[in-house]
């Protein structure tokens, strides 16, 4: 099994969804639980990937290969290491909570809607997986239909100008990158990512393909100025949706930050990092202030996403700094370290807090803060999640929202002080916009007859939320198991991004 | 020592806390009370039985890793604990305090709705606390730093529907998280430098950090920044100016929580975090002299603030402020045993003020207003006489607790020839003064001279007689009544040491190197090694101090009380009218909030809705994203007939121009 099981866990939720979407809304009941069954079973297959994962080497792990398009000499090319592995199980597990929610609640459609979301789950897993360009872009843009169709049909009243601004801006961006992966398939003869790793490439052309990257990752992430479709496409899709973009489809950014940019065009990234750097800050306090005055609560979290995912940014860019400080790249492994778990952490407390806002959509039917106040009274447990996942949301330390902060700023004062202490600021403005949203929201007396009339979490509701919980203070107080397994990957990642491509 | 043991100390709280919390509304309100009741006696027992080992058995320093928290970098940051004389008597005291307040809940708490929560809340809180000061590493103590935090922010918001309680606890999570912001960096700054987060490594490394410079504001020294960055973050949790604003909203929430988070423990933490960092401080002298001034500047004029409130809880409260900005101001001058040992007789005196005052509040039925209080000694005597023997500590009276760590303190000051220190010894010796003024204020207005419940109580039931609810009218007076005995038992349980304590430790803590090696004096700042020259035991001590400055100054505080409160109460109305400027200002509390919310607050919005309107929806939506869509859209209406659709028509001209772009390379390839 272990030769085959990325592939199955690419295809089993793929296969699991056209089934669901064969059996028809007519068969919602067997399509529903077909589906609750396909997810878990990929996530119990990620029990072997990561207790068989071996944690002292950087190479690519459970590879597999095939010939895909021979006459481009692109494969069917799988393999996990560090960097990728968590993020694979990650998708898994976000997934699950996601179908779970939607149970009773959306009734327009449901088997496309969970054929959709299983669909997405595998060509997810497959762009972590990839180890062949080609077929890391053809799941990356793959994966954006189902997207699109989520927040196209199940989404709010302006879902059409979000699914346009999302669709244009992801698409758009994909395409410079689509463009550099082609120059390189024909420097290098193979689309291998390992192949353009070794690459040597001169300055002006690490440049080109640096900023085509730039442009595909720094939207997805997204960074400032390239991040307003993220807080409309929020708003527009329905909650499933909005866990997903939150928890995976952010990461892709980042993981392609860290997978393309910085081994492939070291030397473009020694030279451009400060502009990477600069926009990660400005993510942070920008989009922190931003933050504070929104009235929407998917807006606020969204833009509070756009802060956090300021630090993978940053973490991933700080090697170049530390060495023209220090001289030498310590250092530099604990701010990618931070950035990998800051993705992870925002992936299981977004989603989470996500799933918060729905659980409370799904009863009042809105999002606005002002029609809220007071939730505790009548939610008392759904209360307790809310304020958890918030103050995780806030970097608590003993939970996992900490972890990636701490390192990422512990490595930044490295590089230098002002980088530390400009993204320290998030201690300050992450706490203002979460918690003055939970005082408004959750604390307080009952602000209306809507609000008097709730009823606190269901089971279902309770089970998504305690898992993802539990998740968050695992993480929180243990993170070096996961840390474990990055490793030997981002230290081969630092020496990569250390090492200089320009031919001599 | 047993390292099994030393973690059942911080668990056994948790794990109670964890039961009652979870499980609370099953299990019931007596088995909750009494699970944490159990969890933090046993902390307290174990804490004490480790005292007795590292004192009177000789057991040296436990230093040790519980579990490894994460490996980055080749850096191994661990779960661990330091355990010497310093964070054993942190220990005995938190859990103490604790367990006192743990029981007086189960009567204060009593027909409170959250009752179990409540219990839950301060058993976790005594855990957090404990991996604070069992710490021995930047990590772990920024975790209990953090958590002691949460959880002060989730007791200050404990009754959730008042609005002014849920301003409480968010105005204090973020005056903490501003000092947190300069203790992080500390921490960075630090670890940038020894590439580790133990204290050992830190301390070993003080004396080369002194000698780095750093490139920032045009080279400032290393190790100064990194003091005064940590101790930024004492600002915030020990509530030192400008950063004091939220501990007196902080009475919000329920008055056992006052006592044990905001007097006894909690707010103590950047007390302690400064002394356990000594060995750092000690190397940087503009540190420790920023850290006297702020220290004295608090002392006095947050004290001043106590004298013109009127309830009885905040009074309390700015006498702790000014009391921490003792213990800071005693850090300041390198005499850091004191700070602890004012620390210490602190937490007994001033949790045992607050638990009194609960004790009032309850008699008074749930009123904290002093101008409806007096006479209540007749009603309330364990809680009066337990109140006085606080407050006698509080006022430095010769024999309490107080006397022996608050003189020394002053002292102390007195001697420290650091930049600063000229200021801050006439603030110190002048706090004497306010210190006094306030606290007899307090137990007159309170426990004698008119019983004026009795006119405002009376004012009300004819008012109800008037709307026509006569049967009101016959009620006429809430008597006062003495709490019950779970009440008035931790009362006295701390009334003991707040009176005994000093006089017992003072030759062996101030005077008797107790904490040997846990704290780190250069020589030359020793201040409180030369008046060990001078010290002939407590009873000499105590003798000594009646020919001293803050005696008779605490007894003019004495007497103007007296004046104002009893004798001639017109006195001080006048007072208020002729120097009304004054009044402003402290009805103000010298204007600090006033800056932080229509300042602070409203250019920070001001900031947010700028950047979001301007910058999100003006520049980068309005212009750049639906310009450029409108422009393709202008383009489109010339080149027409070649679409028709927005997505369709991007998608398509994508398409076609990928497709051109493949088939060059295919040619070509």
């Amino acid at each position: 099994m272990h030769d085959h099981l990325l592939s199955l866990l690419i295809w089993l939720p793929i296969a699991a969804g056209i089934v669901v979407l064969l059996l028809g809304e007519r068969n919602i009941v067997a399509g529903r639980w077909l589906s609750l069954v396909a997810s878990l079973v990929a996530l119990a297959l990620c029990v072997p990937l990561v207790r068989d994962f071996n944690t002292h080497t950087a190479a690519f792990q459970f590879v597999e290969k095939a010939a895909w398009i021979p006459r481009f000499h692109a494969y069917y090319a799988l393999g996990v290491d560090g960097i990728s592995m968590p993020l694979v199980v990650l998708t898994a597990l976000m997934t699950i909570p996601v179908l779970i929610a939607g149970w009773q609640v959306i009734t327009k459609r449901p088997a496309q809607y969970y054929a959709a979301f299983l669909i997405m789950e595998g060509l997810m897993i497959g762009v972590f997986s990839a180890t062949d360009a080609l077929l890391f872009y053809f799941f990356w843009e793959a994966m954006l239909i189902p997207m699109f169709l989520i927040i196209g049909i199940w989404g709010g009243p302006r879902r059409v100008y979000a699914t346009i601004k999302f669709f244009l801006y992801t698409f758009l961006g994909s395409v410079f990158m689509l463009a550099a992966l082609i120059y390189m398939y024909v420097k290098a003869g193979s689309y291998s990512i390992a192949a353009f790793q070794a690459l040597p490439l001169t300055l002006t052309e690490q440049r080109w393909i640096f900023a085509a990257f730039l442009l595909a990752f720094a939207v997805k992430v997204p960074m400032w100025p390239v991040h307003t479709w993220l807080p409309d496409a929020h708003v527009e899709a329905p909650t499933g949706g909005s866990v997903i973009l939150a928890a995976i489809m952010l990461k892709m950014g980042g993981y392609g930050f860290l997978r393309f940019s910085l081994p492939i065009v070291p030397d473009a990234c020694r030279e451009l990092d400060t502009l990477v750097i600069t926009l990660s800050l400005i993510a942070v306090i920008y989009i922190g202030f931003v933050a504070l005055v929104q009235q929407d609560m998917k807006k606020l979290i969204a833009y509070s996403s756009i802060a956090h995912m300021g630090f993978v940014t940053l973490g991933a860019f700080l090697v170049y700094a530390i060495v023209r400080s220090t001289g030498a790249t310590q250092g530099a492994a604990m701010g990618m370290d931070g950035a990998m778990v800051q993705m992870i952490s925002h992936g299981l407390i977004s989603g989470a807090l996500f799933l918060c806002v729905g659980v409370l959509y799904d009863r009042m039917h809105t999002r606005q803060i002002a029609d809220y106040g007071g939730v505790i009274n009548t939610m008392p447990v759904f209360a307790g999640f809310m304020v958890l996942f918030a103050l995780a949301n806030t970097g608590l330390p003993g939970t996992s929202g900490f972890v990636g902060e701490f390192l990422v700023i512990l490595a930044s004062f490295k590089a230098s002080f002002w980088y530390s202490a400009l993204a320290a600021v998030t201690l300050i403005l992450g706490a203002g916009y979460t918690l003055w949203l939970v005082k408004r929201v959750v604390f307080g007396p009952v602000a209306n007859d809507h609000v008097a009339k709730l009823s606190d979490v269901n089971g279902r509701e309770f089970l998504i939320l305690g898992v993802l919980a539990l998740a968050v203070l695992a993480l929180g107080v243990w993170p070096e198991p996961l840390l474990k397994i990055m490793e030997p990957s981002i230290q081969h990642l630092v020496s990569q991004a250390a090492a200089t491509k320009i031919p001599v | 020592m047993n390292p099994h043991l030393l973690i059942a100390i911080p668990l056994a709280p948790l794990i109670a806390a964890v039961i009652a919390g979870l499980a609370g509304h099953r299990i019931g309100r007596a088995a909750s009370h009494t699970i944490t009741i159990a969890g933090v006696a046993i902390a307290c027992g174990l804490s004490l039985y480790v005292l007795k080992q590292m004192y009177w058995d000789g057991v040296g320093t436990f230093n040790g890793p519980v579990y490894t928290w994460l490996v980055s970098d080749g850096v191994r940051i661990q779960v661990g604990f330091l355990i010497d004389r310093l964070s054993v008597l942190m220990m005995s005291v938190v859990t103490f305090v604790s367990l006192c307040v743990h029981v007086y809940t189960i009567g204060y708490m009593s027909d409170d709705p959250g009752y179990t929560r409540f219990f839950s809340y301060i058993s976790l809180f005594t855990f957090a606390m404990l991996m604070l000061v069992m710490s021995n590493n930047f990590m772990q103590l920024f975790f209990g730093w953090e958590a002691v935090g949460m959880v002060s922010y989730l007791l200050i918001g404990f009754w959730y529907t008042r609005p002014s309680a849920i301003f409480a606890n968010f105005k204090a999570f973020i005056v903490n998280r501003v000092g947190d912001f300069g203790f992080i960096i500390g921490i960075a700054a630090l670890f940038s430098y020894t590439h580790s987060l133990s204290y050992t490594t830190a301390f070993a490394a003080a004396p080369h950090l002194a000698q780095q410079t750093l490139p920032v504001f045009g080279g400032v020294n290393a190790l100064t920044l990194i003091c005064v960055a940590l101790f930024i973050g004492a600002m915030g949790k020990s509530a030192q100016v400008p950063l004091h604003v939220w501990l007196p909203d902080s009475m919000e929430g329920p008055t056992p929580i006052s006592a044990l988070i905001h007097a006894a423990t909690m707010v103590t933490a950047g007390i302690f975090m400064v002394a356990r960092m000594s060995p750092l401080f000690e190397h940087s002298s503009a540190a420790l002299s920023f850290v006297l001034v702020i220290g004295a500047t608090t002392a006095f004029f947050m004290g001043i603030l106590g004298v013109v409130n009127n309830d009885i809880k905040r009074v309390i409260a700015y006498s702790t402020l000014s009391q921490l900005g003792y213990m800071t101001a005693a850090l300041g001058a390198s005499a850091y045993s004191a700070a602890i040992f004012h620390l210490m007789t602190h937490a007994f005196f001033k949790a045992l003020l607050f638990l009194a005052a609960g004790s009032v509040i309850i008699g008074m039925h749930h009123e904290q207003d002093m101008r409806k209080m007096g006479g209540l000694a007749k009603y309330m005597p364990i809680t009066a006489i337990t109140c006085w023997v606080g407050g006698l500590a509080l006022v430095a009276t010769p024999f309490f607790s107080g006397f022996y760590s608050k003189d020394a303190i002053i002292e102390a000051v007195g001697m420290s020839h650091r930049w600063g220190s000229t200021y801050a010894y006439w603030c110190v010796l002048l706090g004497a003064y306010i210190t006094s003024l306030y606290t007899f204020r307090l137990l007159f207005m309170t426990f004698h001279g008119e019983e004026r419940f009795r006119k405002v109580h009376a004012g009300e039931g004819h008012e109800h007689g008037h709307d026509g609810h006569g049967e009101h009218g016959g009620h006429g007076v809430h008597e006062p009544h003495e709490s019950p005995w779970v009440v008035t038992v931790p009362l006295i349980a701390l009334a003991i040491p707040a009176l005994l304590i000093g006089y017992f430790t003072v030759g062996k803590i101030l005077y008797g190197n107790y904490f040997g090696s846990a704290i780190e004096v250069l020589p030359a700042h020793n201040v409180l090694g030369r008046m060990a020259a001078d010290y002939h035991g407590p009873l000499q001590l105590a003798l000594h101090a009646f020919l001293t400055a803050p005696f008779w100054l605490a007894v003019a505080g004495l007497f103007t009380a007296w004046l104002f409160v009893l004798k001639r109460p017109d006195l001080a109305d006048a007072a208020a009218v002729k120097f009304a400027w004054l009044k402003r200002i402290l009805d103000q509390k010298f204007y600090f909030d006033w800056f932080n919310e229509q300042v602070i607050a409203r250019v920070s919005r001001g900031i947010g809705i700028g950047l979001w309107k301007a910058g999100d929806q003006g520049l980068i939506d309005g212009a750049v994203v639906n310009g450029t869509a409108a422009s393709v859209g202008w383009l489109g209406g010339v080149v027409r007939r070649v679409q028709s659709g927005y997505l369709y028509s991007y998608a398509f001209w994508i398409v076609i121009g990928l497709a051109a772009l493949l088939g060059w390379f295919l040619v070509h390839a």
